[in-house]
């Protein structure tokens, strides 16, 4: 007797194979598509990202924390595979520690910048990383870089990346002032970052902030009950 | 090919930025007016992309040129004679349900999404949406085409229910300054239409005229 295998048929949805012996997430490759913005302002810099990892349909992690560290006053956003950003932000964390151990100084935050870029470039081909590196250091005081997707660099008073950043390139545009201060660029991330994820299904979870100042770091999360709240949404 | 589709990533992606927003007293439809063959060719840089259905009824087309022509003049002939025959103007959602149906029954040939806007004695200053596959759907404010993305956040953060027209026209020429500044696909002057019981009256905003942001 056979056994019926087949339960849907396939005008359910060619988005996914609902007759698959495994769920898609065990093929899948785990992607941090995301929303990652980071802004300057006088005397440092206002890093965030949501918190959304995802394996296909699944969500790996909830509440991923993609602001990662690199030094003590450089942190990087990750968006793209997740394991290639891993992968090159432990490599840079080892290249920029030794570099600041041989000057005796913090590292700048372009030093910082140039290594992500070296080695998205040089292995632009294999890798797929979209990288925010954002920081202070004594010279240039707050700065935000953009490493994008193949390898370039540029500074940008303001950077959004990953997924979630397509659907808020106009709000950005519209909303940012040069010369906001640190609470006005804290509301101005968090504004963004939730627009982002309500539209992007790849980006969502909590909001995770950081700012970065000559005092140091100080670490925020808002949770989703928290999040401000639009009209439409 | 012409027209206003590409196809990207196997799926269909539309070249412009179309919007229609509901405000206090009636409804405003716009789109920029750029038309482009392939990436980099600008094939026109003036095209009116609102196409008027009725007196007091517009659409707005995404997607292939040729098939939302064809659909629109249908509308229009099956609307105009149903309009004569009930004596009086169509209703808004009549004029979205003749093109639903028209892309609901021929939705294996046709490629084309539209915005439907207007105002009738019924229910006042209305929007639709019919989508590719011939869906229906009223909204208060809609956004389509390729450079409808990048705005989806300000709208969302922008949007107020019954808004007075200054703040409708200012709304709408914002939104879709931000995404011409950024699709590369949209661009030229904003077109807009403003559809209130009294009146339709056709704005048109110049590239030097458009609000500009601060990296501009």
């Amino acid at each position: 007797m056979a056994t019926m295998l087949q339960k849907f048929p396939s005008s359910v949805s060619t988005l996914n194979d609902y007759n698959a012996l495994y769920p898609d997430w065990t093929q899948r490759e785990v992607s941090t598509g995301t929303t990652i913005m980071a802004v300057e302002f006088d005397g440092g810099v206002v890093m965030g990202a949501d918190s959304r990892t995802t394996t296909g349909a699944y969500i790996a992690n909830r509440v991923t924390d993609k602001l990662t560290p690199i030094h003590e006053r450089i942190f990087c956003c990750r968006s793209g595979s997740a394991a290639d950003t891993q992968a090159i932000a432990d490599a840079v964390t080892y290249q920029l520690g030794f570099h600041s151990i041989e000057l005796d100084e913090a590292p700048l935050v372009q030093t910082a910048a140039s290594l992500f870029r070296d080695m998205c470039y040089r292995y632009r081909e294999e890798l797929m990383a979209g990288i925010i590196v954002a920081g202070w250091d004594r010279r240039r005081g707050g700065q935000v870089y953009t490493v994008p997707v193949g390898g370039m660099m540029t500074r940008q008073p303001v950077s959004v990346g990953g997924s979630g950043s397509s659907y808020i390139y106009g709000f950005v545009d519209s909303n940012y002032k040069p010369a906001m201060s640190k609470e006005e660029c804290l509301k101005f991330t968090a504004e963004a970052l939730t627009l982002a994820m309500e539209r992007d299904g790849s980006s969502g979870g909590v909001v995770r902030l950081a700012v970065i100042s000559e005092q140091g770091v100080e670490r925020q999360v808002i949770l989703g009950n928290q999040l401000p709240k639009f009209s439409t949404v | 090919m012409d027209g206003i589709t590409y196809q990207c990533l196997g799926l269909l992606q539309l070249k412009t930025t179309i919007l229609a927003v509901k405000f206090n007293g009636g409804v405003i439809i716009g789109s920029d007016s750029r038309a482009s063959m392939g990436e980099s060719y600008v094939s026109s840089k003036t095209i009116n992309k609102l196409i008027q259905v009725h007196d007091r009824i517009f659409c707005c087309i995404a997607g292939s040129l040729a098939d939302a022509q064809a659909v629109t003049k249908m509308a229009k002939f099956q609307l105009s004679f149903h309009s004569i025959q009930m004596e009086s103007p169509p209703l808004v959602k009549a004029a979205a349900s003749i093109m639903r149906e028209l892309c609901y029954n021929n939705k294996e040939e046709l490629q084309a999404g539209f915005i439907t806007a207007g105002w009738d004695r019924k229910k006042g200053p209305q929007i639709y949406v019919v989508s590719l596959g011939g869906m229906l759907l009223s909204q208060p404010f809609t956004i389509g085409g390729s450079g409808s993305t990048y705005i989806y956040g300000y709208v969302d953060a922008k949007f107020k229910p019954d808004m007075s027209l200054e703040e409708a026209i200012q709304f709408s020429t914002n939104a879709l300054a931000l995404a011409m500044g950024r699709d590369n696909v949209s661009g030229g002057v904003v077109h807009l239409v403003v559809i209130t019981e009294a009146e339709v009256k056709h704005v048109v905003v110049p590239g030097n005229k458009l609000p500009k942001f601060h990296d501009e």
